[in-house]
């Protein structure tokens, strides 16, 4: 017996599963939802999935509220140090299970588009979308529906919704929370594939503008794959530097380790590129606008706000454990990237005519901001950066639940021009999306303020005045595009044919009150979300 | 180095002060939320929030002056904004004689002013909107002043922006009222960049924006931070002070209804710059030159403003850039530090009172003439609304510096002290203000000219939709404001100035006025010079405009300098030439790099009419290829920088 379980242990390592709790939960509700998919009649498929998808999140965040009141400051390893289970992974596992939980009820709406944002069945309309549609759609069980409009089923059905979407949005949820929290590179790059080809597939679910979300997707996939492939690279550098991918390992052989730095550098390069990719950090961002204008508004929701709130996390992990006493050699880099990243999307922005393009590049200024954190090897860079993600994140999440409510006669009115006097057909939606504006652009009494306050005072306490002097001007560039949209809502005269304001039902009222509360909350009383982004720092 | 006061925890009615904000707020929130069911009672509860903040600002003043000087600056702890270790913001109240002073401005010629417009206003739909923004603004600029820390100010003064932001635009059939909102919008951020910087720049270097510990430890700070933090601060100042180089906002934003320009646009929102600089006087006191910055500038802008002020027709942007040219004094007198602070603080407050009631005479003109501001369509007012033509008039004596009313007490004493300026800067700075002061009374002149007296041209000019005009005087709610205000013009000066009774009570915030000794010119020489400018001034005008029929239409063929000023010195132009332009050149390349807005921007535009599929299609045009080559630039750039940077 005692032989017998101590080979078991030699096999499998030991797993805290107090402190993976959260991530399991996630896990198993997606493999769960999968069964369902391929198990239960059509119609009762839906309620079975939103019900599961919540149901599991709620589940999640129990599991790690229990844990993170049990647990000290300090952090742990687990799973033969594969993750690190500290503070910070906290965190932005909370974060995330927040914000998914967020998107899950965009996702799950039906009275804003009826049956649904989303479709996979479209075969036969890819063919004409050209070379890209097949991939697309390969996600896509179902038959060929000839309607692009109708849903899943047969043309006497009411419109049903395409329900793969809530496994794909499990699953790459997971992904996010491993991406988090791996604490070595190869396990990061699984959960860098896991997290990914889910978002590939959700891009091109749209049920509206089919060819564009296709499109998005093929796009999304490819240039995806093409980061990845960067990542791989800079990681086989890495461990021909170190003899290992464990973070904590290449930071010990770069102190004191006479080898040549190029292998270092190099793959440190490469692997920033994979990672700011993800975050859609300029020079790197070139998918981010196609993507988020033709993926259906749900999923950009969810997009927005949670893989950016992973690959940041990512960064941050990496940036700080890995590479943390080597800052100098590679800090001039990143303040240059973190200057393309804020002057792309402050200034293109202004350009822009769509509003998800818009939001787009503001999130592209936006991850030049958080750059400016992560860069800050200190615990008030980290603190800020990680505050900063979650103001971002929930923002994000209203702004595009609001898009999703403007529409026209095909489907949503996302062109600039279309919201024209949006405030005299409806008060309130246009209120709240000045808010949410005046939010990105970083007002007081907003979250927006305090997390730029805390990051732009992070990165000046360690030395980088002048990226901060960059990163105010580029918010005040980009405050005009915000103000743009404003003006054209409440001084501008509606088109005569404008779109109309979808009274939007409860899951989508719900993610939107959310949204909002956070971001008016952490705006006003902002000490408590902020100690908990400083209770402790990365276990090495 | 000035004596830091001692800093008390608030106590009796002064612990009260978080009201003197929110019943403005909570007055604001009522009436965004309740809609149009508030459309009957709503502009009362604007008036009674700001007349009972004004009543307990009375109360707490009173209480403060009970005590002895040096336990008059106290503290209201709220709770912590933002506290983390390393990070500590405290949301609260900072009350002393300066902040004291602010508030009873606001609140006052704040409630005189809601009073006036629940007249000015009755025959707009958006009545209800417009005490909701009124009220949000008085509430901002509280706490601008409130604020016991950097962070607070900056809090007040986004506030204020986007309240004056939402009240220049509130004609919003008006296309010019929306460009001109953009503008002031976009010209205040430019300050706000500025402010925000001195604040990280104060954090950075002391890790703590209270005003209390900033004050006691800035004297750590290398001079040279010390200087740059006063120019940052003065450039936060420019911004919602309208002084040089970012003034040309202020003249537009008279796109707002009357009230406004008169409460945000001329008596508080303008002077947060002043406040700024008074405020932060520990941090100047340290730097010469950083006050020198500080003192060129005002006097630069008050010779603009009074140049420019010659030049135009409409009413309202006359007194918009006498208002520019008048903080011009005021921001001059608080770059003269010690000798300055209360001389700046004084004339704010006299300026107050008369350019509010200005602006409300202004509105009370328009009210009467169908809200045509074109003074060439004025004319032999003074018998039709004789009122307002004795209370304007007041104001404006007040605003020449005639003798014995409140600009005579408070310009001459700037004056004066501007003369006392070591060196060069004395004759400079003296003389530009004594001449500007010479213009002031010229355009006033010009200006009351062309409204009250002379032919009235109007008789034989139709109104905008065909009709005559009927000038009459106004009702009881807007002239009971403009009377007092009067008397405030008339009497301000001398109460304030009158045994150095402001200076001795603002002493705990600023430190003891001190002395103006020496200079250029001996004090028995300064009052008459100005005076003698003045009556030259009046003289001009009555000359060139009083003796001569004016003509209704706008004579083209004028000399050069006209022509200028009546292009605002071409502030428009250098702004298009020095930022516009480059910006649009910087965003034209990055599209191009990006290498597919422009493309989006026609092809989307087609879609929207085209609609089809075919064209949606064309949404997006930017290859695949082009995006993954420009990915593997940027990590090729990536990568050699580190190695070149290692290995170098």
């Amino acid at each position: 017996m005692s032989i017998l379980a101590q080979q078991a242990q030699l096999t499998a390592p030991p797993i805290d599963y107090g402190a993976v709790a959260p991530l399991l939960i996630i896990l198993g509700a997606a493999c769960v939802a999968v069964l369902i998919e391929a198990f239960l009649p059509r119609h009762q498929r839906w309620p079975a999935q939103v019900v599961l998808s919540i149901v599991a999140l709620v589940a999640a965040g129990l599991a790690l509220a229990l844990y993170a009141g049990n647990s000290g400051p300090e952090g742990i390893t687990t799973i033969s140090d594969a993750l690190a289970v500290d503070r910070p992974t906290l965190f932005l596992w909370g974060t995330l299970l927040a914000l998914g939980l967020g998107s899950i009820l965009l996702i799950a709406d039906r009275s804003v588009e009826p049956g649904g944002a989303f479709l996979a069945s479209a075969a036969s309309r890819a063919a004409v979308g050209g070379g890209g549609g097949g991939v697309a759609t390969g996600g896509g069980v179902g038959g060929g529906d000839p309607d692009p409009d109708r849903g899943y089923g047969s043309p006497d059905q009411a419109p049903t919704m395409q329900t793969e979407v809530f496994p794909f949005t499990l699953f790459a949820l997971a992904g996010m929370m491993t991406f988090c929290a791996a604490n070595d590179l190869l396990t990061m790059f699984i959960a860098l594939e896991v997290l990914s080809l889910p978002l590939y597939l959700m891009c091109g679910l749209a049920r509206r503008r089919r060819l564009l979300s296709q499109e998005a997707a093929v796009k999304y996939f490819l240039l995806g794959a093409f980061a990845s492939a960067f990542f791989l690279y800079g990681l086989a550098l890495l461990y021909g530097y170190a003899g290992s991918v464990r973070f904590s390992e290449i930071a010990a052989a770069s102190a004191g380790s006479q080898k040549s730095d190029a292998l270092l550098l190099g793959g440190l390069g490469l692997l920033v590129v994979g990672l700011m990719f993800k975050a859609s950090v300029g020079p790197f961002h070139t998918w981010t606008p196609d993507v988020y204008q033709g993926a259906p508004t749900p999923v950009t929701a969810f997009m927005g706000a949670c893989t950016k709130v992973a690959a940041f996390g990512g960064i941050l992990r990496v940036l700080y454990v890995a590479f943390g006493d080597t800052r100098w050699e590679w800090r001039g880099v990143l303040w240059a990237v973190a200057i393309a990243s804020m002057v792309i999307g402050a200034v293109i922005g202004l350009t822009q005519t769509d509003v998800k393009r818009m939001i787009a590049y503001s999130s592209v200024a936006h991850a030049g901001f958080l750059l400016l954190g992560a860069m800050s090897i200190t615990a008030a860079g980290t603190s800020g950066t990680l505050f900063y993600l979650l103001a971002y994140g929930f923002t994000t999440l209203a702004v595009f639940g609001v898009i999703s409510l403007v529409r026209g006669p095909d489907g949503e009115a996302t062109h600039l021009s279309q919201w024209a006097g949006l405030a005299k057909r409806s008060p309130v939606v246009a209120a709240v999306m000045s808010f949410l504006l005046l939010a990105l652009a970083g007002i007081p009494l907003t979250s927006g303020f305090t997390a730029k306050f805390a990051v732009f005072s992070a990165a000046s306490a360690d030395g980088m005045v002048p990226l901060v002097v960059i990163a105010l001007i580029a918010s005040a560039v980009a405050a005009f595009f915000y103000v743009r949209v404003i003006v054209l809502m409440y001084f501008s005269e509606p088109a005569p044919d404008g779109p109309t304001v979808t009274v939007p039902g409860a899951f989508t009222t719900a993610a939107i009150t959310l949204g909002v509360l956070v971001t008016l909350l952490l705006g006003i009383v902002p000490t408590l979300a902020l100690g908990w982004a400083g209770a402790g720092t990365f276990v090495g | 180095m000035t004596e830091l006061p001692t800093v008390e925890v608030a106590s009796g009615i002064t612990s009260l002060a978080w009201l003197l904000f929110v019943l403005p707020a909570a007055g604001s929130l009522i009436l965004f939320v309740a809609g149009r069911r508030a459309n009957t009672w709503g502009h009362w509860l604007g008036v009674l929030t700001v007349v009972a903040s004004f009543a307990l600002g009375l109360a707490i003043f009173f209480q403060t002056i009970g005590m002895s000087a040096d336990q008059r600056t106290t503290e209201v702890h709220l709770f912590d904004w933002i506290a983390v270790a390393g990070l500590k913001v405290d949301f609260g109240l900072r009350l002393d004689p300066l902040s004291l002073t602010f508030v009873l401005l606001i609140t006052g010629v704040g409630s005189l002013i809601h009073i006036y417009s629940v007249g000015y206003m009755s025959h707009d739909p958006g009545r209800r909107r417009f005490f909701a923004q009124l009220n949000l603004f008085v509430a901002a600029m509280l706490i601008l002043v409130l604020g016991n820390n950097f962070v607070m100010l900056y809090l007040g003064w986004e506030g204020v922006g986007l309240a004056s932001y939402l009240l220049i635009g509130f004609y919003q059939d008006r296309p010019s009222a929306a460009t001109a909102a953009k503008k002031a919008f976009l010209m205040n951020r430019v300050g706000d960049v500025g402010l925000a910087l001195a604040i990280f720049l104060l954090w950075t270097n002391l890790g703590t924006v209270q005003y209390t510990d900033v004050f006691e430890r800035i004297g750590q700070v290398s001079p040279g931070t010390v200087v740059a933090i006063t120019v940052l601060l003065l450039l936060g100042a420019c911004g919602k002070s309208g002084q040089f180089p970012l003034q040309a906002w202020l003249p537009d934003a008279m796109e707002g209804p009357t009230p406004v320009s008169a409460l945000i646009h001329a008596a508080t929102m303008v002077t947060a710059g002043v406040y700024l600089i008074a405020r932060t006087n520990p941090i100047y006191n340290l730097t010469e030159s950083g006050r020198l910055v500080v003192a060129l500038i005002g006097t630069i802008t008050l010779l603009i403003g009074a140049i420019i002020g010659c030049a135009y027709d409409d009413i309202k942007k006359v007194l918009a850039y006498s208002t520019v040219s008048q903080i011009g004094y005021m921001i001059l007198a608080v770059g003269l530090g010690p000798i300055g602070y209360a001389l700046g603080i004084a004339h704010l407050l006299a300026h107050g009172f008369f350019k509010a009631g200005l602006f409300l005479g202004a509105g009370s003109v328009m009210h009467a003439m169908d809200d045509n501001v074109d003074m060439r369509r004025y004319g032999g007012l003074w018998r039709k609304m004789p009122i307002t033509f004795v209370t304007f008039g007041l104001g404006y004596l007040a605003l020449i510096g005639f003798p014995f009313l409140s600009g005579y007490f408070t310009k001459d004493a700037i004056i004066e002290a501007a003369f006392t300026a070591p060196g060069w800067q004395g004759w400079v700075f003296g003389l530009t203000a004594s001449v500007a002061a010479g213009l002031t009374a010229f355009y006033m002149t010009r200006l009351m000219i062309m409204t009250f007296f002379g032919e009235k041209r109007w008789e034989e000019l139709e109104t905008s939709d065909g009709g005559h005009y009927h000038p009459h005087e106004s009702p009881l709610s807007m002239t009971v404001p403009m009377i007092i205000l009067a008397f405030g013009s008339v009497l301000a000066g001398f109460l304030l100035t009158n045994g150095k009774a402001l200076a001795t009570w603002l002493a705990p915030s600023l430190g003891e006025l001190r002395e103006a000794e020496g200079g250029a010119l001996p004090h028995s020489v300064t009052p008459w010079l100005v005076l003698a400018l003045s009556a030259l001034g009046v003289l001009v005008a009555y000359l060139v405009v009083g003796r001569r029929p004016t003509p209704v239409e706008r004579p083209e063929r004028v000399s050069l300098p006209v022509r200028a000023a009546r292009r605002d010195l071409y502030a428009n132009a250098i702004n298009e030439a020095v930022i516009a332009r480059p910006g649009t050149w910087l965003s034209r390349f990055l599209v191009f790099v990006d290498n597919r807005g422009v493309d989006g921007v026609v092809n989307g535009t087609a879609a929207l009419f085209g609609g089809s599929s075919g064209r949606l299609r064309r949404l997006q045009t930017g290859f695949v290829r082009s995006y993954a080559l420009s990915m593997l630039g940027g990590t090729v750039l990536v990568a050699a920088a580190l190695l070149v940077v290692r290995f170098s």
